[in-house]
């Protein structure tokens, strides 16, 4: 219990249940990215499909949350930190739900390519480890939203350098591969994308830490987030200067 | 011209405001920082015989802004604002203490005569509680004895202006000699407020003015409040949560006769300060 109750059971009642089906969602998203993770590093077809079928229940989740929170406002006014609990609810499940997005993306894509591609060890190395800092800065922001915890919300916003970083050497050795031999490029694309989803998944957990800020201090967090992701500025004959 | 530029000061501050709602941002002078302090209370101790209702409150209020007072029943709320222009020299035990002053003058002071004051800080109550008289007379009954108009047709003017302010013109303007008393509710305290701007006041006074109304009379006289602000200063007493977040732009949290809060309307709101004010605000008081 994180606060005196309210005079009117219900409404706390209905709070709660928010609160209670955005940890669930959150749950559903962690698995959602871990056996998307484990589809391209597994190279298991049969698990991408049904990591596919799987994300229509974080949108119908979504859709759940969205409706209760219109509702909890229409009927309640709630206001201050009730306030702020019913706009991060909508905010959250809107990340969320873009996470399972993506994680079904990593999914439809991980079957192409391997039906297509044998990819080089080092590389899924590189992708199995960027999907597990993904993996460690959801389940921690998920945990700084159980905890009403901003201090540890912050921490998951400055951590997301590290998954751009990891995005940027990951970018460049897919360019490498596929200079060197054209064939590679279908699946190459397809591996850069799904580089590029875990690099936007970072983004969307960051997003949640900025909301679980703002949920618990009222106030929005206003510095500039460290970005890392230079991969908007290579070109590949900057890469041919450094080989 | 000095309100119409305040009023476009705080425009633009709301626009900015609103645009980027940021630690920063909040720490900078806020929308009604921007106004003059129109009325100070410092130190304002109230007692019921021995009783103490209001402890050493501090208070400012802004020119040009809705001020509004919240709290549960009982916390003094109420007492303050009939401080303000003295309603509680009526009552026959009761002592206040500190200072209270309108712009520069103490209202406390010796050489105030309190009908005066009261004519400088205009009140509406709860109940809306037109004289027993036309509606034409229940708006010139003030300016009248104030001697405020020489002739029929400037007293006839002072009507329309106080009317056409109060949003009420268009309805009575062909039955200005019926009784007051039979408008509807809602009729009635915008009458209330018109009869209370005929004087000119500086400063107007409002004790839970939509208690009686429905919400569509709420509506009409929150509207009322918004339009008046350019040129008025206003106190506004409510147990409305909403109604204080709608109306108002600076709030001020009593309880148990303290002030225990003041600030911008949609800082109290959306992040108040004293854990106190949250948990009335989101109706958690034990």
């Amino acid at each position: 219990m994180r606060e005196q109750e309210h005079i009117v059971k219900s409404f706390e009642e209905e709070l709660e249940a928010i609160s209670t089906q955005i940890a669930q969602m959150g749950g559903m998203a962690e698995a959602q990215l871990a056996a998307a993770i484990d589809c391209v590093t597994r190279r298991d077809i049969a698990l991408a499909e049904r990591t596919v079928l799987e994300d229509r229940r974080i949108d119908e989740m979504e859709h759940d949350i969205e409706e209760q929170t219109v509702r909890l406002i229409a009927l309640r006014q709630p206001m201050a930190l009730d306030l702020r609990e019913a706009i991060s609810a909508i905010k959250i499940s809107a990340d969320l739900e873009r996470i399972g997005d993506l994680a079904k993306n990593i999914a439809k894509r991980s079957i192409i390519v391997i039906g297509d591609y044998e990819t080089p060890a080092r590389l899924m190395q590189g992708l199995a480890r960027m999907g597990k800092l993904a993996q460690g800065q959801l389940k921690a922001v998920l945990d700084a939203y159980a905890g009403r915890n901003a201090e540890e919300a912050l921490h998951v916003w400055r951590s997301d350098a590290e998954i751009d970083e990891m995005y940027n050497s990951i970018f460049r050795e897919l360019l490498t591969y596929m200079m060197e031999d054209p064939r590679t490029i279908g699946a190459c694309t397809h591996l850069l994308f799904i580089a590029k989803n875990i690099e936007r998944i970072g983004d969307h957990a960051t997003n949640v830490a900025e909301t679980v800020s703002y949920l618990v201090t009222g106030e929005m967090l206003v510095d500039e987030r460290p970005k890392s992701d230079q991969t908007t500025t290579t070109a590949i004959s900057a890469l041919r200067d450094t080989q | 011209m000095k309100t119409a530029q305040n009023t476009a000061q705080a425009e633009s501050q709301t626009a900015t405001n609103g645009a980027t709602m940021t630690p920063a941002e909040t720490a900078s002078p806020q929308v009604t920082e921007m106004h003059p302090i129109k009325m100070t209370a410092r130190k304002v101790d109230v007692f019921y015989g021995t009783k103490q209702a209001l402890f050493g409150v501090d208070l400012e209020i802004r020119d040009n802004a809705v001020t509004a007072l919240i709290g549960p029943s009982g916390c003094g709320k109420s007492t303050f604002l009939r401080c303000l222009n003295r309603m509680n020299d009526v009552i026959d035990n009761c002592r206040v203490e500190g200072e209270i002053r309108l712009g520069d003058t103490n209202i406390y002071g010796a050489n105030i005569d309190p009908v005066l004051l009261r004519a400088r800080v205009g009140m509406v109550f709860q109940k809306p509680n037109p004289f027993p008289k036309s509606i034409y007379e229940n708006i010139a009954y003030g300016p009248r004895i104030h001697g405020m108009a020489e002739r029929r047709a400037e007293m006839d003017e002072i009507v329309e202006t106080s009317l056409r302010k109060a949003a009420l013109w268009d309805e009575v303007k062909d039955r200005l000699q019926e009784p007051g008393t039979g408008l509807s509710g809602g009729q009635q305290q915008r009458l209330c407020i018109a009869r209370a701007i005929a004087v000119n006041p500086e400063v107007i006074l409002m004790d839970e003015p939509c208690s009686a109304l429905d919400p569509i009379a709420t509506a009409r006289v929150e509207e009322l409040i918004d339009e008046l602000r350019e040129n008025y200063t206003i106190v506004i007493v409510t147990h409305s949560m909403q109604q204080a977040a709608r109306v108002s732009q600076r709030t001020a949290f009593f309880h148990l006769g303290n002030l225990v809060e003041e600030d911008e309307t949609d800082q109290i709101f959306t992040n108040p300060r004293d854990k106190r004010t949250q948990d009335y605000i989101t109706g958690r008081f034990g």
